[in-house]
């Protein structure tokens, strides 16, 4: 690859990161956190394209006499051409029922259970839910009517749960938490739709096939298909 | 192109022959890269049916996020990377570092604590230290302790593992203890001519901008595309590999340690997030996990792509290993003392 094709392979991987940056796409890979920076390496990545054009140029009037041709970069510099396919023609969604299904529920101990405001229903996270009906025994939700978000994964024996993937940094970290639903669960289910769930808290609790983990259940009164969310992460762990 | 004016009668005829192939040659790769680009397109309804099965979606993203995540550390590793090669006399760093190279490994492994990244960064600014005069051990020593032991990690590991603050402490002294190994290693059995030579052109004639920016693009270039290759290997492994192997390993302590290592190595998560996915993992024990901590950062998939990029396939092959070795025997020493 000789340096106007590397030029041009480094315009456009600045110019990707720059609209996934811009618009909501990074979300589906990366945590909130990391949109400047994603920013700046799209900014530097398309100064070191036009800084290159500008040497070469440069170059090429100054050594017209010299010829001298400089090396050629190694093959592996091809590779980059995949990432910038993948992120502007395909921009695959983010991680969903397939991965869920897959790992284990990553469910930790909350630090603390704050008291919640009086809404009704009161809207809350699904990894909220899971860890107050798991290490508090749903102490702080007894009573209340809930409202969770998240996208629905089927169990191999059929069982349907809500989950949302927890990102720590970028979605190769994510990992589901998932709760099982019970009651009025819609007749038909179809994984990665995202469902706004209304419900109660049950005792009932089940084991996570994958690794064993806690996965509490929800009795569900009202269930509806919305779109999803801006960030379809849960990023609650970084902070 | 008129060079055959100043050049004398009996090499003419020789360099008219050369000069048709030569151009073709440098003619090529931006016409491939656009045709390549068009057929890319062209392709693109075919090419995303064939990736919307589960399996090939979660790799795409996984692959994305990978390069999504890295690109931006490995941008702040290339720019100092080049900032060192460009700005600072090798006087400085014959200066900041002890003469004996038996102490300099020390020094520089705890130097690695001022690099704010993770492990992307250190490999370029590690290989524009080894080209700027520095002793490959202290290079290597720096490379290896720089992505795990810096604030923004340790604190990412304390607030993973709030109940268990010791983590933290055998985290810092694991890394800093095979760092130094590492390095010392280096110094007894290492040889010089199993790093490769540096690949770059000589900055000889060119102004600081041109030097500076000339580095930025051939590390990007080539560091790239080696992340590239690592990212994709771990997506393959995350969006293949079956979760529940691990729950079988869990319940054996040595099998454990051992599977969580290798899990280290092909997961090739970011350093500033292995401490979530370490905690997560909570049916193994503190010392295994602690392993996963210590290895990932220095050596998984991703990394060994770009050791072997940088520094060349042998002393990757040779590296790697006696890296991976290392930090498991330490790690299981670590967690038994403090732990």
């Amino acid at each position: 690859m000789n340096r106007q094709a590397q030029s041009a392979v480094l315009f456009l991987l600045g110019a990707s990161l720059l609209h996934a940056g811009t618009t909501d796409l990074y979300l589906r890979y990366v945590k909130q956190g990391l949109r400047p920076l994603v920013l700046v390496a799209g900014a530097v990545l398309i100064a070191a394209a036009v800084a290159t054009v500008w040497y070469e140029r440069k170059r090429a009037r100054r050594q017209k006499q010299t010829d001298e041709h400089a090396h050629p970069e190694p093959r592996v510099s091809w590779l980059l051409v995949l990432p910038l396919f993948a992120l502007i023609l395909v921009a695959p969604p983010a991680l969903g029922s397939y991965s869920a299904t897959r790992t284990g529920t990553a469910l930790q101990e909350p630090l603390a259970y704050p008291a919640l405001p009086a809404a009704d229903p009161l809207p809350l996270s699904v990894v909220d839910y899971a860890g107050r009906a798991v290490y508090d025994h749903g102490r702080t939700l007894r009573d209340r009517r809930v409202r969770l978000t998240g996208f629905l994964a089927l169990d191999p024996d059929g069982t349907p749960y809500l989950v949302r993937m927890a990102l720590n940094c970028c979605a190769a970290d994510a990992q589901p938490v998932k709760v099982a639903l019970t009651g009025q669960v819609p007749p038909v289910l179809q994984p990665d739709t995202w469902l706004q769930i209304t419900g109660t808290y049950t005792p009932r609790r089940a084991e996570d096939p994958v690794n064993g983990g806690p996965i509490p259940y929800i009795e569900v009164t009202e269930a509806k298909p919305v779109p999803a969310p801006k960030d379809p992460y849960d990023e609650s762990w970084n902070n | 192109m008129a060079i055959t004016k100043a050049v004398p009668k009996g090499t003419d005829d020789h360099r008219e022959q050369a000069r048709p192939q030569e151009e073709a040659r440098h003619l090529n790769s931006p016409l491939l890269l656009t045709m390549l680009m068009l057929v890319l397109v062209l392709l693109q309804s075919p090419i995303r049916r064939a990736l919307s099965a589960p399996v090939m979606q979660s790799w795409t993203t996984v692959f994305v996020a990978v390069m999504v995540q890295a690109l931006p550390f490995l941008v702040l590793g290339v720019l100092l990377s080049a900032a060192i090669a460009v700005f600072v006399p090798p006087s400085f760093f014959a200066r900041a570092l002890p003469s004996r190279p038996a102490l300099a490994v020390p020094v520089a492994s705890a130097a690695g604590a001022v690099l704010p990244g993770c492990e992307c960064a250190s490999v370029p600014v590690a290989g524009a230290l080894v080209r700027r005069g520095v002793t490959p051990a202290a290079a290597l020593a720096f490379l290896l302790s720089a992505p795990a032991i810096n604030p923004i990690v340790l604190t990412a590991t304390a607030v993973a593992f709030p109940g268990d603050p010791e983590m933290v402490l055998a985290r810092l002294v694991a890394s800093l203890l095979v760092a130094c190994a590492m390095g010392w290693l280096w110094l007894r059995l290492g040889r010089t001519d199993w790093l490769k030579p540096p690949s770059r052109p000589s900055h000889d004639g060119q102004t600081k901008g041109e030097a500076f920016w000339g580095s930025v693009r051939h590390d990007v270039m080539h560091a790239g595309g080696f992340l590239v290759v690592g990212a994709m290997a771990a997506a393959t492994l995350k969006a293949v590999a079956p979760e529940s192997w691990l729950r079988a390993a869990a319940d054996n302590p040595v099998l454990s340690v051992l599977v969580l290592a290798i899990l280290a190595v092909v997961l090739s998560i970011c350093s500033e997030a292995d401490a979530f996915v370490a905690a997560s993992l909570s049916q193994f024990s503190l010392t295994a996990r602690l392993t996963f901590l210590v290895v990932g950062p220095m050596i998984d998939l991703k990394l060994f792509a770009m050791q072997a990029g940088t520094f060349g396939r042998a002393f990757a092959l040779r590296f790697a290993p006696a890296t991976f070795a290392l930090a498991v025997v330490v790690s299981v020493l670590t967690g038994w003392v403090i732990l």
